[in-house]
């Protein structure tokens, strides 16, 4: 096999890039809004209040951040029958990492994460900010790989979230009924779904792996259903995440009392 | 009227600033033409040639975005000289035109894209399936057209080498040429490993010897493409996850013991690797039904004579790694 020779002088000027658009603003908006999620998530992870919104106002509204609240400093009506005891800081910080982890390791938040953050590139033909380079080969970018993982469990969380979003059908001392926060509970789990049916892994899992369609018409099906959505997964991505933080902020003031969340019984 | 018509200037003129040079070095320079409607950069290009620098070189071939010849870097965007339009170009300013950045120059607009064919030689070909007794009575292979889908969307690929050139793998680190292959090659290795007939396992090779892993999926290959070829989310990712497969998911390695799935391991489908020559991607002779490789393997005409160094690769001992 014919080796590689290294070197050779490269045409053009010795400069970073050529562009004159802007292509700056891409990563710095990456930048500002993911900054802002982190920010406003890990306020709303470690406040450890106003994350429920129980009996006392008639609804039944967990906030997407603490759901399912496993721990016993969960506020009562918040929590399963069988609780965690040993854990007592903000029951947030147990179930995070998983969700977290999914959206961390997702083949799109890498691009946009890679570029607008690492600065690897920070834009198409723009030079990285790096004297090396291995990529994804080492620790700890290694666990990228882990992704698919981070998918299963995303797939528990989207069922609860689901289940969730049906009981805040239920309104205590009403019966049933349909609030904006029934809305909002349904719009967040709705994303969340697509966002991860749209998941690389998923499209992978699903049918994407197989060797002859024509032996696997069922992954066949699945591949073809979810192709469509995986081409718009940056704007699930996006959508889901901007979502989930106006879901903990609504179900937040409306448990503060700063707002009231409207809507009739049936 | 005449403004609307060449768009893009006040005056009716375009100005380039073209790189000139070589080994020894080179410099924009500028050259001011007489705007007309409906021109691609490549036609502005030829009128330089014609009128002011006949020694300008440059490569082209069908003028139609279909042979891969004309790459360049257009104000700084790796595209086809031949598809690009003067009128999408930032009116009455100044158009940059410099060779692509990745490769060694040649001269001028030309650059030596050897190492593209070095790493298409160290791709495993197409080991095919033997033929059922139907098939060698038919005397050909038969599959089904969806089987075959996802492999002809990466036919289309012109090599164009923009792909290869905007990858900020090698782009900004020449260290990993000696063990990157790059969006092309990934695409063809996705090709194959996606083939109804290959035998191959190429997940190893990929991983281990091609650079699959140094791929931090930023996706520019998939912007610059000519031919809307979404080589990130369709070959690279898959690619991945296939990696994953057989090497971080012991759910699926349990799944493959269990059904007795095995498949040619690296060092067998390496073993297949050609040593040398454009065979290295073409599928045996005996084979029909199976697409050949592109025929422009070699690139388009280069417009002005050069002479190209010679195709000399002195070493590989360079770190596989960064």
């Amino acid at each position: 096999m014919t080796p590689v020779v290294l070197g050779g002088a490269r045409g053009g000027p010795d400069v970073p890039t050529l562009r004159t658009d802007r292509y700056w603003v891409q990563p710095l908006v990456t930048v500002a809004v993911l900054t802002s999620f982190v920010a406003y998530a890990s306020w709303a992870a470690f406040v450890n209040k106003d994350y429920y919104v129980g009996a006392s106002v008639n609804r039944d509204l967990i906030s997407p951040f603490y759901s399912p609240c496993l721990t016993a400093s969960c506020v009562p009506g918040s929590h399963p029958s069988t609780v965690i005891t040993w854990w007592t800081i903000s029951p947030a910080l147990l179930i995070l990492i998983f969700p977290l982890g999914f959206r961390m390791t997702c083949y799109y938040y890498r691009k946009a994460y890679y570029r607008s953050f690492w600065l690897a590139p920070p834009a198409c033909a723009v030079a990285d900010a790096h004297g090396s380079y291995s990529g994804e080969t080492r620790f700890p970018l290694l666990l990228q790989n882990v992704h698919r993982y981070f998918f299963y469990f995303g797939l528990v969380f989207n069922v609860i979230l689901t289940v969730d979003a049906v009981v805040a059908f239920r309104q205590p001392g009403h019966g049933l009924g349909f609030s904006v926060g029934t809305a909002v509970l349904l719009v967040n789990a709705t994303l969340l779904w697509l966002y991860s049916l749209s998941c690389h892994a998923c499209r992978h899992l699903c049918g994407g792996g197989a060797k002859l369609f024509s032996q696997a018409p069922i992954r066949h099906r699945l591949w073809k259903a979810f192709s469509p959505l995986n081409g718009k997964h940056m704007l699930f991505a996006w959508m889901s995440l901007t979502f989930v933080a106006f879901t903990d902020l609504y179900v937040r003031l409306v448990a503060s009392g700063t707002i009231h969340d409207y809507g009739f019984h049936f | 009227m005449a403004e609307e018509i060449v768009r893009g200037t006040q005056s009716g003129e375009v100005t380039l600033r073209i790189w000139r040079g070589d080994q020894d070095g080179g410099a924009f320079e500028e050259y001011v033409m007489p705007a007309q409607e409906g021109e691609v950069v490549l036609d502005v290009i030829h009128r330089v040639q014609a009128t002011s620098a006949p020694d300008l070189a440059c490569r082209w071939n069908c003028k139609a975005g279909k042979c891969g010849s004309c790459s360049a870097e257009i104000n700084g965007r790796p595209s086809l000289m031949c598809m690009t339009r003067m009128d999408t170009l930032p009116p009455g300013e100044t158009v940059t035109v410099a060779p692509m950045r990745s490769f060694p120059i040649i001269r001028d607009l030309v650059t030596d894209v050897s190492f593209n064919y070095e790493m298409a030689k160290r791709i495993p070909p197409l080991l095919p399936r033997s033929r059922t007794e139907d098939e060698e009575a038919a005397g050909g292979y038969r599959m089904a057209q969806m089987d075959v889908d996802r492999s002809q969307e990466f036919r289309k690929c012109i090599e164009c080498y923009l792909c290869q050139n905007v990858c900020h793998v090698t782009r900004d680190h020449e260290e990993n040429k000696t063990a990157y292959a790059g969006p092309r090659y990934f695409i063809r290795s996705a090709e194959l490993e996606m083939h109804p007939l290959d035998t191959n396992d190429r997940r190893q090779l990929l991983q281990e010897e091609q650079g699959l892993g140094k791929c931090n999926i930023t996706k520019c290959c998939t912007e610059v493409c000519p031919e809307h070829i979404k080589i990130t989310d369709n070959a690279i990712i898959p690619l991945k996850e296939r990696v994953v497969d057989a090497k971080y998911d012991p759910v699926a390695w349990l799944g493959r013991k269990i059904l007795n799935r095995t498949k040619r391991t690296a060092a067998e489908a390496a073993v297949s690797a050609p040593a040398q020559g454009p065979a290295a991607v073409r599928p045996s002779e005996e084979v029909r039904g199976v697409p050949l490789p592109h025929p422009h393997d070699t690139g388009g005409a280069v417009a002005a004579a050069v002479a190209a160094p010679p195709a000399t690769f002195p070493g590989d001992d360079a770190p596989p790694d960064a």
